[in-house]
């Protein structure tokens, strides 16, 4: 990719800023088969916007995408700092793409200081195209005209292809403070770029302002317009992605906002949340639309209350959904654990960030898994599910209030911020009534019913609501018999927690084993969860390209696990977990069989299966990149 | 003429309720915990107001008195040591037309659930909060609690306990949104009732806090009170509730408070020698939470799946073929 860029501007790194000189003819346009792109500013100059909306177009346009965002910890991190990048990647490919990738193509950039964060991280491929905002080289403090110039010939020196583009002095004809504009002109820019089609491209501007008014559309249209203009006058590149419209509907959404669309979907009535990154989105979103359908989003006082309220709702027959990250989490524990022993079913869903502590908040981490599957004192089975897509956000909710329901258990459903934020078209969901809580059961109940009428077999219950005729009881925290009664005996003590853990087997029986990715057998098999599947998958067809037997499961359920496990790691000479989660390094000194800690699905199948897995795992913050679990796989093949 | 009289007789000592039908077990209560006396008062307000024990929900936290809803034949949830106010919310969130009673402890609402308590006010819900306040920790045996008096000798202050005692009516009269405030004290029966049964007729976030003897572990903090009636204050007002004239006999010491005076409300409830006993405050006109949010509004499928439906428009790529049928939408 990188060298067809390079081949077609080659030259240009020599020209004189500031303004990239008119091409001679119109470039030809070179067809790619997928291409990475970043746009990155300062916060506040819009250019997170500018990415979700070329991502979405390139949606509408049929291309495969996948969008990430680049958030700073900081919600105004000073101006033109390196740790400040903010902004917005977008992959754009012929098929189906389902991660971020490796390294970028093609960067847009506000200032110097946040493109050297991008640099330094090591996110940019050698010699990738830059267009760089070059107002800062004639700026009037000298210390940033300096820093301005030493790092656009250093970059230059490394070979990067910069160009030069006065963004601001562009847009200051349309717009009174182009700062705030010039997002949409560089979505012009790129549109042109990428031979989108301006029509679409002027739907999507009308839909990301569609809370604005008509005069702050008009603006963003014109900038639109002269950005496209700009860039077909001025840049001597210009590239085709083929794309294929899908013969269905598709929907353009980042995993949060498929979370909350879950959460209508689910017919679920009540949201008790409190904010917390990267969570909130969700919350955001659902507040907005909400409503409409007769659903509340409760902001709570904070997490415990968030969680208690939604198990007050489900208590009294609706059952609710709280929706928080890992600090969040670890507060609800105690609230937790009072739902599985009510057996009162609940929604929690968890969109991990970095951990342990405060973390990494706005950055991704795999590291809940064993809290949500262990947490809460004493033995608490829940349901735990992980979303391994953006399409995957959204039926797991609507799957985790039906089993809720239907088994009286709490269903933690893991996303992450990988997730959250990512977009990436899937098929418009056909909406099903099934999907659909039954209406609350009000009927008068036999004398005589018990509330916790535990089945011998499957350890079920069939729940008696509140309002019910003869069926009143007072349920409890503490161990309690059938009759819902305080009860310290060491018999009931026993069926009881026995009745609550055979409930997971109940719902493990009704499982499918999970797909394998790639041949039923091989070398090598990695096994993932969660939002990793995407760089999983491509680094296998990459590897499997290579010659490599090797192949992938991904698993939606955490606790149960899915039947057929067994069989399928039996097929293969090794196994791998590949999780962003810590795992010990077998070749830093100390570390040896009788004190490595493994990442937590392969310490889960390790302690099952009783099988030699091995793990890998990457806790910086970012997504793991597919180049980089090859290296893993050729690494552990040989 | 006798047959239809008797039938009609027979439905209502049917549908009449009595006191047997919303006791539930024998309380484990120590004899002599004003918790007793609360029950007592809750019981009979339930058979006077005829209240249909399905549609009665009791929800409290940790500690002796959030073992109440197991002595109610009624619908109850046992929760989480500081937690009821908010289960109690999602509760009446999700189904306003249950009556919703929270029982709670100094210990339950004043420490491990004040951040709780505090909102609570705010969102003033319709519901019936007793706070059984004894001033100490009895289930996990003699703690110092925040509504302890100062110096109390306890399992963790064995020299006496360091702060002032916080006043639970001045913090809830202090909070946005406060709708009614009353105090009653577990040694007379009749202000106990009554304060609980004008808690339960408000619409709103009706607290009251009754004023419990510890016999345990507490036994004579309230003695000087109980020996003189001139230590007891009832407030007396046509808005706030009546007392009988035996009571009116012994306790003297009367005066008369309006309840919409929250000014009033906020000096009186500073007292502690003499105590009031009574309404201190009420608003009717604060709204409740969960009308504001129009909890319980009916929700048929069609406007859910409308509700989805246009939001995945919003989201929707559609094939070329589509694009005109989409437009007709």
């Amino acid at each position: 990719m990188n060298e067809t860029l390079t081949a077609v501007h080659g030259d240009d790194a020599t020209l004189e800023p500031p303004v990239a000189p008119r091409p001679k003819a119109k470039p030809a346009v070179v067809t790619l088969d997928e291409c990475v792109v970043e746009i990155i500013s300062d916060s506040g100059e819009g250019a997170q916007r500018c990415g979700q909306s070329l991502g979405a177009i390139a949606a509408r346009m049929g291309n495969g995408v996948w969008t990430v965002e680049i958030i700073p910890a900081e919600i105004q991190p000073p101006a033109r700092s390196i740790a400040g990048a903010s902004g917005n990647r977008i992959r754009l490919g012929a098929n189906r793409i389902a991660n971020g990738g490796d390294g970028v193509d093609l960067v847009v950039a506000f200032n110097e200081q946040v493109l050297l964060g991008r640099v330094r991280a090591g996110e940019l491929k050698p010699g990738c195209t830059i267009l760089l905002e070059c107002m800062w080289r004639t700026h009037s403090d000298p210390r940033i005209a300096a820093a301005y110039r030493e790092t656009y010939e250093d970059l230059v020196a490394q070979g990067y292809q910069v160009i030069e583009v006065p963004f601001e002095a562009l847009c200051k004809p349309i717009v009174p403070d182009p700062r705030r504009g010039k997002n949409m002109f560089v979505l012009g820019v790129l549109c042109t770029v990428f031979s989108f089609d301006l029509k679409l491209a002027r739907e999507q501007v009308r839909l990301t302002f569609r809370k604005k008014s008509d005069a702050v559309v008009r603006s963003n249209l014109a900038l639109l317009e002269a950005g496209a203009a700009w860039a077909d006058a001025n840049l001597d590149f210009k590239y085709r992605i083929p794309a294929v419209r899908a013969k269905e509907p598709q929907i353009v959404v980042n995993g949060n906002t498929a979370i909350a669309l879950g959460v209508l979907a689910s017919g679920m009535e009540i949201c008790a949340m409190y904010p917390i990154t990267p969570a909130t989105s969700a919350s955001h979103y659902l507040s907005e639309v909400f409503e409409r359908v007769g659903g509340i989003v409760h902001q709570a006082e904070d997490e415990i209350a968030a969680c208690t309220f939604a198990i007050g709702a489900s208590y009294a027959g609706k059952c609710a959904v709280t929706i928080t990250s890992g600090p969040g989490y670890s507060l609800k524990q105690e609230a937790i654990g009072l739902a599985v022993m009510c057996e009162i079913p609940l929604v929690v869903v968890n969109v991990q960030r970095g951990g342990p502590s405060t973390g990494q908040p706005t950055k991704g981490e795999q590291g809940d898994a064993l809290t949500a599957i262990y947490g809460s004192h004493g033995d608490a089975p829940k349901v735990v599910m992980a979303a391994s897509t953006i399409e995957d956000c959204f039926y797991s909710v609507v799957t985790a209030r039906k089993i809720a329901e239907a088994f009286n258990m709490v269903v933690v459903v893991l996303s992450d911020s990988n997730l959250a934020t990512s977009q990436q078209p899937f098929p418009r969901p056909r909406f099903d009534e099934a999907w659909l809580a039954a209406p609350i059961d009000q009927s008068a109940v036999p004398f005589g019913t018990k509330p916790y009428d535990w089945n011998k077999d499957t350890g079920l219950i069939h729940r008696i609501v509140p309002g019910q005729p003869n069926g009143m009881h007072t349920i409890t925290g503490l161990a309690h018999d059938r009759d819902g009664r305080v009860a310290y005996d060491p018999v009931i003590n026993e069926e009881a927690i026995r009745a609550r853990s055979l409930k997971l087997a109940t719902l493990q029986k009704t499982l499918k084993p999970p797909p394998v990715f790639g041949d039923p057998d091989g070398d090598l098999l990695i096994v993932g969860w969660g939002s990793t599947r995407g760089a999983i998958e491509e680094a296998v067809t990459r590897a499997r390209a290579e010659g490599l037997k090797v192949s992938s499961t991904h698993l939606h359920f955490l606790q149960p696990m899915q039947p057929g496990i067994k069989e399928i790691m039996a097929r293969f000479r090794r196994v791998l977990c590949v999780e962003a989660n810590w795992c010990d390094r077998p070749e830093d000194k100390l570390i040896d069989e009788n004190n490595r800690r493994f990442s937590a699905l392969a310490m889960m199948l390790r302690s099952r299966y009783l099988v030699d897995i091995d793990c890998w795992g990457e806790v910086k913050g970012q997504p793991i990149k597919p180049g980089t679990i090859l290296d893993v796989i050729r690494a552990r093949i040989a | 003429m006798s047959m239809p009289m008797h039938e009609c007789l027979l439905q209502m000592v049917e549908e009449a309720h009595s006191l047997e039908d919303y006791q539930s077990g024998v309380p484990r209560w120590c004899s002599g915990c004003g918790d007793n006396a609360v029950l007592a008062a809750v019981q009979r307000l339930c058979r006077d107001e005829n209240l249909r024990p399905e549609k009665l929900a009791f929800v409290s936290g940790i500690g002796c008195a959030s073992r109440f809803p197991h002595y109610m034949r009624t619908y109850g949830f046992h929760g989480i040591h500081g937690r009821a106010l908010p289960i109690a919310e999602g509760v009446k969130m999700a189904r306003p037309d249950l009556h919703v009673f929270v029982n709670t402890g100094d210990g339950d609402c004043c420490s491990i659930g004040a951040a709780h308590w505090l909102h609570a006010i705010r969102y003033n819900m319709n519901m019936t909060v007793v706070l059984h306040d004894n001033h100490v920790y009895g289930l996990t045996k003699k703690q110092v609690s925040p509504t302890s008096p100062k110096g109390l000798r306890s399992n963790t202050t064995p020299h006496g306990s360091y702060l002032d005692a916080m006043n639970p009516l001045t913090v809830t009269l202090g909070v946005t949104n406060v709708s009614f405030v009353a105090q009653a004290v577990d040694w007379i029966p009749e202000v106990v009732h009554a304060v609980i049964k004008a808690a339960f007729h408000h619409q709103g976030f009706s607290f009251v806090r009754i004023i419990q003897r510890c016999p345990e572990f507490l036994p004579k903090m309230w003695e000087p009170w109980l020996h003189d009636p001139q230590k007891t204050l009832l407030l007396e007002h046509p808005d706030g509730i009546g007392y009988s004239a035996g009571l009116q006999k012994i306790y003297k010491n009367r005066q008369s408070h309006d309840p919409s005076d929250i000014h009033r409300a906020r000096e009186i409830a500073s007292s502690i020698d003499p105590v009031p006993v009574g309404i201190l405050f009420r608003d009717e006109s604060v709204p409740c939470y969960e009308d504001i949010r129009e909890a319980g509004k009916p929700r048929p499928i069609e406007m859910i799946k409308a509700g989805l439906e246009a939001e995945l428009d919003k989201f929707t790529v559609w094939p070329d073929a589509d694009e005109p049928a989409r437009s007709a939408v």
